[in-house]
């Protein structure tokens, strides 16, 4: 069959995935792109079969897999022709939570969010003026008494508006002060129900593709000390470990949208008839998606790689980074093939492959673009000079 | 009660089949395989009987090779309690099924049997009023709708130009069609459960079942491949063309 069915890991969550989306056609889909709406069925769904708290540990209500269980859920919404980036963050984002937050936060928190009742899909790290030079940020968290009061702006934070919870990074003590720039950050668990209007401005950012996005306006939030995650200063050591796991996720979504575009390429070869014959009996067609498939099989080892290393308790940076990399490029050539092999047909928003090629655009910029990725790989694993 | 719900491993329904070469069979080799569709239907409908509180335990069985174990799995995630494989990596024809399903019942004793009314590789649409005869039950065919209450079950099937409702006392034996209900899919934390549930292994030889085959398969062929239609231009090459070609 070629298409890796046979010989899948997690065949029967796989399965069960694809059932469950089977259930959201294109067409659902494609009403939501049309309204930039938020997917809540689909989400609705997710949770409540469990997909989206894989990775809790059970004593906390989830299922206690690992990322390589998490990837393939993703993948197969991805395959599927759905999307899970208004939801994926519901898998990970916790991860700082479980890694460094107390006993006592963990218990009060993790069940909740297991099941789906507390939504913690808001990370919020950019800024206007701080992009991937996260030390830079400059959102700061002054303490005052029992509080603490935050201002400052971030920008790209996805899913604000659906999220009851948000992971916020700021500043507890400026740059210039620290021992280290990476000093002098800290994590707080913001409850975005309490904030939003106390302080807290959400606004909506419209792109490209249906995806939720916004800025946020911080003007004196005030945030309980007790919202503090692990020691203050320490925050940015924090959030590194879950950026690895989402960068190993979203590379599993651009392997599935990578296979989305095959399966789709290669059926309509297969089908559509041109000059008597079908298309794909012309190598000029075939080759190109055969191409693809090539070069998504090899960027879904390194993904598969990094989330085992993930797995066995490794920091997995650079290969999280280097599978990010493949995947997000492999999805792009192979929606870039998709369009060619449908020709006109690829432009009609009926065929899903319009929709399917603006969201995996996405991944070669978020949630790191490649130079950075590529600036790591030189520096970190080559020992080049440092560029900046 | 027990509901008992028997499972068959066939070529999932999305796979194109593909015939041998030598007109043996199709090619099942690196074939996607998965629950036969109306046998999920079987087990939806048994899982919302014990849901209503009308039934107490589940049990999906399978009768093939050791992979069909998958298959009970998929029964178990789905809702099942536990699950028996009759493990024979030979061909077994429904009349052998249904001795085999007879032995199965004779030892679990349930209210309901819960069969898809045909499997979508051989399309026999046998097992089910096999197994009625062999167990001198009742039966109630291509049920489009199941209500037990009490001692019976009333079963609306589907039959040409509408549907009939019979009665049935139990123990009974249901085949299921299309329309009865949507399955469920499996949720992650079912999946985990099914992974723990019991499966026995058994033989047919244990039930004392013979499943040499009574029928020989002579040839499998693809359906003829459809020849393209002609265009005309307008009704009246329509009608003249008809009247050439003698259909009317």
């Amino acid at each position: 069959m070629g298409d890796g069915i046979l010989n899948e890991t997690f065949p029967e969550i796989r399965e069960a995935v694809r059932r469950l989306c089977a259930r959201f056609p294109g067409e659902y889909w494609r009403k939501l792109d049309r309204e930039r709406a938020y997917p809540s069925e689909f989400v609705a769904a997710l949770t409540e079969a469990g997909f989206l708290s894989v990775l809790i540990p059970e004593e906390y209500g989830g299922s206690g897999l690992g990322l390589e269980a998490a990837c393939a859920v993703l993948e197969e919404i991805h395959r599927s022709g759905s999307n899970g980036g208004a939801c994926h963050a519901q898998m990970y984002t916790m991860g700082t939570l479980l890694k460094h937050g107390s006993e006592e936060q963990k218990r009060h928190y993790l069940p909740k969010i297991a099941s789906g009742e507390l939504r913690l899909q808001a990370f919020g790290v950019t800024e206007p003026g701080a992009g991937t030079d996260t030390t830079r940020i400059s959102t700061f968290a002054r303490r005052e008494g029992d509080d603490y009061v935050v201002n400052g702006q971030k920008i790209w934070i996805s899913r604000a508006e659906h999220s009851d919870l948000m992971v916020l990074l700021c500043r507890t003590t400026p740059r210039e002060e620290c021992a280290k720039p990476s000093d002098g950050m800290s994590v707080l668990l913001v409850d975005m129900r309490e904030a939003v209007g106390n302080g807290l401005t959400i606004r909506p950012v419209r792109t490209m593709l249906n995806h939720a996005t916004t800025e946020l306006f911080f003007d004196d939030l005030r945030v309980p000390a007790s919202a503090l995650i692990g020691e203050e200063g320490k925050g940015f050591r924090y959030i590194l470990s879950g950026m690895n796991a989402e960068r190993i996720l979203i590379a599993s979504e651009c392997i599935g949208d990578g296979r989305f575009f095959i399966d789709r390429a290669a059926a309509y070869a297969k089908d559509r008839s041109v000059f008597g014959r079908a298309i794909g009996e012309n190598q000029g067609v075939q080759f190109p998606i055969a191409r693809a498939y090539v070069q998504l099989s090899a960027a879904a080892e390194m993904v598969t790689k990094a989330a085992r290393m993930f797995d066995a308790g490794e920091t997995a940076g650079t290969e999280a980074n280097m599978a990010k990399m493949l995947a997000s490029e492999a999805s792009w050539a192979a929606a870039d093939m998709c369009i060619q092999t449908h020709g006109g047909f690829g432009f009609a928003e009926e065929y899903d492959i319009e929709r399917k090629f603006r969201e995996t655009r996405l991944y070669q910029v978020a949630p790191i673009s490649t130079n950075l990725i590529l600036s790591h790989v030189a520096t970190h694993v080559l020992d080049l000079p440092k560029s900046f | 009660m027990k509901i008992l719900v028997p499972v068959k491993r066939v070529i999932d329904y999305n796979v194109k089949p593909r015939v041998k070469a030598d007109g043996s069979g199709v090619d099942l080799a690196n074939v996607k395989m998965s629950m036969n569709p109306f046998d999920e239907i079987a087990v939806e409908e048994a899982i919302r009987i014990k849901e209503a509180g009308k039934a107490e335990e589940i049990i999906a069985v399978s009768i093939g090779p050791a992979k069909a174990q998958e298959t009970l799995r998929t029964a178990l995630a789905m809702g099942a309690d536990r699950a028996i494989l009759v493990e024979t990596d030979d061909e077994v024809e429904p009349l052998a099924v249904a001795k085999i399903l007879k032995a199965v019942a004779e030892e679990e004793q349930p209210g309901l049997i819960m069969l898809g009314k045909q499997a979508i590789d051989d399309d026999s649409n046998q097992t089910g009023q096999m197994l009625a005869a062999l167990m001198g039950r009742p039966q109630g065919t291509f049920a489009n709708t199941v209500e037990v209450e009490g001692d019976s079950v009333t079963v609306k099937r589907e039959v040409d130009g509408g549907l009939q409702t019979v009665k049935l006392t139990l123990p009974a034996i249901v085949t299921t069609d299309l329309r009865l209900n949507e399955p469920r899919y499996a949720s992650l934390p079912n999946i985990m459960k099914a992974k723990k549930k019991p499966l026995d292994t058994k033989s047919p030889a244990h039930f004392g079942v013979d499943t040499a085959p009574r029928l020989t398969t002579t040839n499998v062929s693809e359906p003829p491949v459809r020849q393209a239609g002609e265009k005309v231009e307008d009704v009246d090459a329509l009608v003249a063309k008809i009247k050439a070609l003698g259909i009317a």
